[in-house]
């Protein structure tokens, strides 16, 4: 007989693991991938490339060589971080600003916490932002789709005859400064169902709201992630803006102009619903994506920039402790207690 | 030219504000404290090791300007040496207490004790514990997940990997007794240098009778009480059958190691035995 | 939309191999070692001396207090010893060893097959009846039953939950009774109602066990008051606050007992005991148990006297299996592994789970990557990563602050995790730390 093994309950495994809620989300990604890199051809496929590859590598480097731990390169979470950087970035960026991206999302954003687990921030934000206030004019040069391949959709646009161009949030933006009037921007831009199959300049991931939602459901029904942040987001941009359009018409674009331009999909879907920095329980989670939301729309409405939600995760994220001290999960039995008292 | 002294003086003047709140919040906040317990928390080790039974040296120090007699407190890690000093500061008597180590009341080595079964928790020795008795016959014995050494500050413990039990590095122990603690088996024991560091004591702990401990361990203690009836002063008892050698009585004459059928009895420091003749005129000495 | 509990749980693999076997009575052993604590509560104290003869049933070892059971002899013959033996903890624990000589029972004991349906003892001696039968919790918990009867002044019990839930995977016994022993089962319920002085019983079965539903249901019609509840297929739906839940709606407050919601609960294996305590004068002294496993030959259910070693039930069975890597006392989420085969079949022994190596081995535990899938399955509703990471570093008070006395143990959250973190493994240790604690505090 083989010596009996002791351990304490519970003795089974559901057989989850971390690699495959990582390559889970992965998968999600693939139609906003495949999508983008039809809209943006090989351009695309650089940034991305390049991106997985230098943050697995990066990774590797750091683990092996700085921590002298065992590399766990293999367990998807680098190549997952690198997906969600290069999806934020424009395609045709130069390899080497990716690069050093990668090197501040992977290296500053997750690796100098200690690695997988232990970050406060999402790195690919922290990766995004960084490259964002250190090159502003390269991240915000803008390719335009391929326009040969807009005909599929039997669509001729006439907006996009530059090889370069602003994204619908500057546009709007600009337009908003400018004092023009809200409805002649509107023609300006592309038509809503333009906008759902991604037919705008933009970070190369972020564009087709079709392919971002479709990788949303299957996170949902694999069960890697939980409604409750996306739905918080989404439902509080929705809100926000649709109060705004009611108080002046003139002056503010609608819910769905804001649902599907910029990064709202994408950063309430994939970026948000990191494990690593979003609260635990699902009254924390509703109250992380309300505060995403709001600050987004703040953003995009009254700040600066055009776009908002790499900001507003980051500093949702750093709210994150702070909501797990004070929600906790509704505890069995506390219903009653309060019914009483 | 004219921006560059308007911020100037803005933060000058910030500056000045700032430090006069903070002199008179300082001077209302104040609290007063015996300046002897900076002084005797100097001549302290500073390791925090919690030996004393304070948290830390600053609370020790406090203890001992507090206390009117300070015979009872002792820092383990600075030992007699500290403790004088500190009395000096303080114009109190201390008695010198008797220097102590750490010592491990189990030798179930992994050759003497074989593994009837595998562990496959969590690494911890308090939750194989609270499990069960451990992956060998014996229920008393170290559990050689290292639970000590992770609790030792001092770098004085380590895993000895052959025989799959904590070995204690004399020279760094200070007998702050955090291993003690940790040890959920409780076979870990704080006991007196002896003279010239010389030591003798049980490396057993198993409370099973003979049989039972000989079976599940070649080096337990079967409590044949051998030992005690070779032992001319009587310090040896034997207690819920395992043999215990009473440090206070003990006059480390070694008559009881050559009677332990299983080699329980353990020496520490003794020069290689020599015939009978010498070790009495040694004595004479 | 089928009940169940309303926070968290979990749905393992059901692997219910033995499910459908009727039960066979093993073979009287050639010797029994009867282990004196094996319930919560005090040890009981030894009655009988070496070289006694025992007859079967006869008393041998008496409760030692209120929260104590007495224990009964489950063969007749000599006592040989009483000495120390390894029981399911690992540890040596006493116990009475007797050596079997024939099969005589005590004179009062009926031996008979036939269904007494007509209950003509009082309230008091259903209760004196299964305080002296010995009758502890048989699910596994093995609470002395006549304490969970015997409802404090001041409070009322409303109504009888029966735990027919057996939500553990592998296991079967409760599940096989109910099918064989349907009708003895109804008519314990009953004496329980009279006991508790209520006219509402529910028993609660899952879902995976149709055929138990179907049958219950029938029979239950010609028994007032009872009626059956069909629940999602849930872990850990047969823990008795999660149960109660899913039963009644009603949460049992932290830190209190069900009877503060008015409801008692008792298993349906219990519930067989009684009614043979009481119809049938008989103790508690051979129960049902499981002997299952992916690569056991004959996954088996066997009425067993209390005392056997397993080995004897792993052998009925088919023998250990080559690739075993853990032998698992009761189910595999709440069980407990077990060091030898010389163990004996105690009250509580619902199940012999035989693992393949496989299996049985853990997986490396990772860094936590908050997935937060531990806090949305536990079923009180607590943070188990942070339970965790307290207990490892020792902070007592926040572990108490955030209510590690309410973990039920079930283990969902250790079964959950992605990293294969040995949540379950800290929070128990914890959990023990804090409870002396806290009885220390409450002491002084």
């Amino acid at each position: 007989m083989n010596t009996l093994t002791v351990s304490p309950s519970p003795h089974v495994h559901s057989g989850d693991s971390v690699k495959k809620n990582m390559y889970g989300v992965i998968i999600a990604l693939l139609p906003a991938l495949a999508a983008s890199i039809f809209y943006f051809g090989i351009g695309a496929v650089v940034v991305t490339i390049t991106s997985v590859l230098a943050c697995v590598v990066f990774e590797y480097l750091i683990q092996k060589y700085l921590l002298k731990n065992k590399p766990s390169i293999f367990d998807g979470s680098a190549a997952l971080t690198g997906l969600l950087l290069a999806f934020n970035l424009p395609t045709y960026l130069p390899i080497w600003i990716i690069i050093i991206g990668s090197l501040v999302a992977i290296g500053i954003g997750k690796m100098s916490f200690g690695g997988l687990g232990n970050n406060p921030f999402n790195p690919a934000l922290v990766g995004r932002v960084f490259l964002l206030i250190s090159f502003p004019v390269q991240m915000t040069t803008w390719p335009t789709p391929i326009i040969s391949r807009l005909h599929y959709f039997g669509i001729t646009p006439e907006i996009l005859d530059a090889t370069t161009g602003a994204t619908p949030l500057s546009i709007l933006k600009e337009g908003v400064s400018n004092g023009v009037a809200n409805a002649e921007i509107m023609q300006q831009l592309p038509s809503l169902s333009e906008l759902f199959f991604g037919l705008m300049g933009g970070s190369a991931g972020e564009s087709a709201a079709a392919a971002l939602i479709l990788g949303g459901l299957y996170l949902l029904i694999k069960k890697i992630i939980t409604w409750h942040i996306p739905v918080s987001i989404i439902g509080t941009v929705v809100i926000f803006t649709t109060l705004l359009k009611l108080i002046h018409p003139d002056l503010y674009a609608g819910p769905a102009f804001h649902l599907l331009t910029g990064g709202v999909l994408l950063g309430a879907i994939f970026m948000a619903t990191d494990y690593v920095t979003s609260p635990m329980s699902h009254k924390g989670m509703l109250i992380f994506g309300i505060g995403i939301g709001v600050i987004t729309v703040l953003i995009r409405i009254f700040g600066s920039f055009p776009e908002g939600v790499s900001f507003a995760i980051l500093i949702m994220n750093g709210f994150v402790p702070l909501i797990d001290k004070y929600i906790k999960p509704k505890r069995f039995g506390e219903v009653i207690k309060t019914q009483k008292a | 030219m004219n921006v560059i002294s308007i911020t100037i003086i803005t933060l000058a003047s910030l500056g000045v504000a700032a430090a006069i709140i903070l002199y008179f919040v300082a001077q209302k906040f104040k609290v007063f404290e015996d300046p002897r317990i900076d002084e005797v928390e100097e001549v302290l080790p500073a390791a925090n090791c919690g030996g004393c039974g304070f948290p830390g040296c600053r609370a020790f120090a406090e203890a001992l300007v507090k206390a009117d007699d300070i015979s009872d407190l002792n820092c383990p890690v600075g030992g007699a040496d500290t403790m004088s000093k500190a009395a000096s500061i303080l114009g109190k008597k201390v008695q010198a207490a008797a220097p102590t180590v750490a010592v491990l009341k189990c030798n179930g080595t992994c050759e003497s004790r074989p593994r009837l079964n595998h562990y496959d928790g969590a690494e911890s020795c308090s939750i194989a514990a609270s499990l069960y008795g451990g992956e060998t016959g014996c229920s008393y014995g170290c559990l050689g997940m290292g639970e000590c050494v992770d609790a030792c500050q001092f770098n004085a413990m380590y895993m000895d990997k052959e025989t799959g039990l904590p070995v204690i590095k004399e020279e760094n122990c200070v007998s702050c007794g955090a291993c003690v603690a940790a040890c959920p088996k409780k076979i870990i024991e704080i006991r007196k240098q002896g003279p010239k560091n010389r030591r003798i004591y049980v490396a057993c702990a198993n409370k099973d009778k003979g049989g039972v401990a000989k079976k599940a361990c070649s080096s337990a203690c079967i409590a044949c009480s051998k030992c005690m009836k070779a032992c001319p002063f009587g310090a040896i008892i034997v207690h819920q059958n395992v043999a215990q050698i009473n440090p206070e009585t003990c006059r480390y004459c070694r008559k009881c190691t050559p009677e332990c059928p299983t080699g329980a009895i353990l020496e520490a420091n003794f020069p290689p035995k020599k015939e009978k003749k010498e070790l009495v005129k040694d004595k004479a000495e | 939309m089928l009940k169940t509990f309303s926070l968290g749980g979990v749905h393992p693999e059901e692997n219910k191999f033995s499910a459908g076997q009727k039960i066979e009575t093993l073979e009287i052993p050639e010797q029994v070692s009867v282990l004196v604590a094996q319930h919560i509560g005090g040890p009981a104290e030894v009655a009988v001396d070496k070289g006694d003869q025992v007859k079967v049933g006869q008393i041998i070892a008496t409760a030692a207090g209120f929260v104590s059971t007495n224990i009964h002899s489950p063969v007749s013959g000599t006592v040989l010893k009483i000495d120390t033996i390894i029981d399911a903890s690992g540890y040596r624990k006493k116990a009475i060893i007797i050596k079997t000589e024939g099969d005589e029972w005590e004179a009062n004991i009926d031996r008979s097959e036939t269904l007494v349906k007509e209950i003509t003892a009082t309230p008091q001696e259903i209760i004196r009846k299964i305080t002296n039968a010995g009758i502890v919790g048989l699910g596994g918990a093995t609470f002395p039953s006549h304490v969970k009867l015997s409802v404090p002044p001041g409070k009322k019990c409303e109504v009888l939950i029966l735990n027919g839930v057996e939500c553990e995977p592998y296991l079967t016994s409760d599940h096989q009774l109910m099918m064989e022993k349907g009708e003895e089962i109804l008519v314990g319920t009953k004496i329980l109602m009279k006991a508790l002085n209520v006219d509402k019983a529910i028993i609660g079965i899952e879902n995976n066990k149709k055929d138990a539903i179907e049958k219950m249901s029938e029979l239950s019609k010609s028994y007032d008051g009872i009626s059956i509840q069909p629940l999602k297929v849930q872990y850990p739906q047969g823990g008795e606050k999660q149960l109660i839940d899913a039963c009644i709606g009603k949460q049992v407050p932290s830190g209190k007992l069900p009877i503060e919601v008015g409801a008692v609960v008792q298993n349906t294996g219990t519930v067989f005991a009684v009614y043979e305590a009481v119809q049938k004068n008989k103790p508690l002294f051979e129960r049902v148990v499981t002997v299952t496993g992916k690569s056991v030959k004959k996954p088996s259910n066997f009425k067993a006297r209390i005392g056997t070693p397993i080995s004897q039930l792993i052998d009925a069975a088919g023998g250990l299996p080559e690739d075993t890597g853990k032998i698992i006392g009761g189910g595999p989420m709440m069980g407990k592994a077990l060091t030898t085969t010389d163990i004996p079949v105690t009250k509580g022994s619902s199940g012999i789970l035989i693992m393949p190596e496989e299996i049985a081995k853990r997986k490396p535990s990772q860094n936590c990557i908050r997935c937060a899938k531990c806090v949305s399955v536990c079923p009180m509703g607590l943070s188990p990563y942070l339970l965790m990471t307290v207990s490892e570093k020792s902070v007592w008070d926040r572990a108490e602050e955030e209510k590690i006395m309410d973990c039920i143990e079930c283990g969902s959250c250790s079964f959950t995790c992605p990293s294969s973190r040995p949540l379950l493994d800290y929070i128990r240790l914890g959990k023990g730390t804090v409870g002396q604690i806290i009885r220390n505090r409450t002491n002084k």
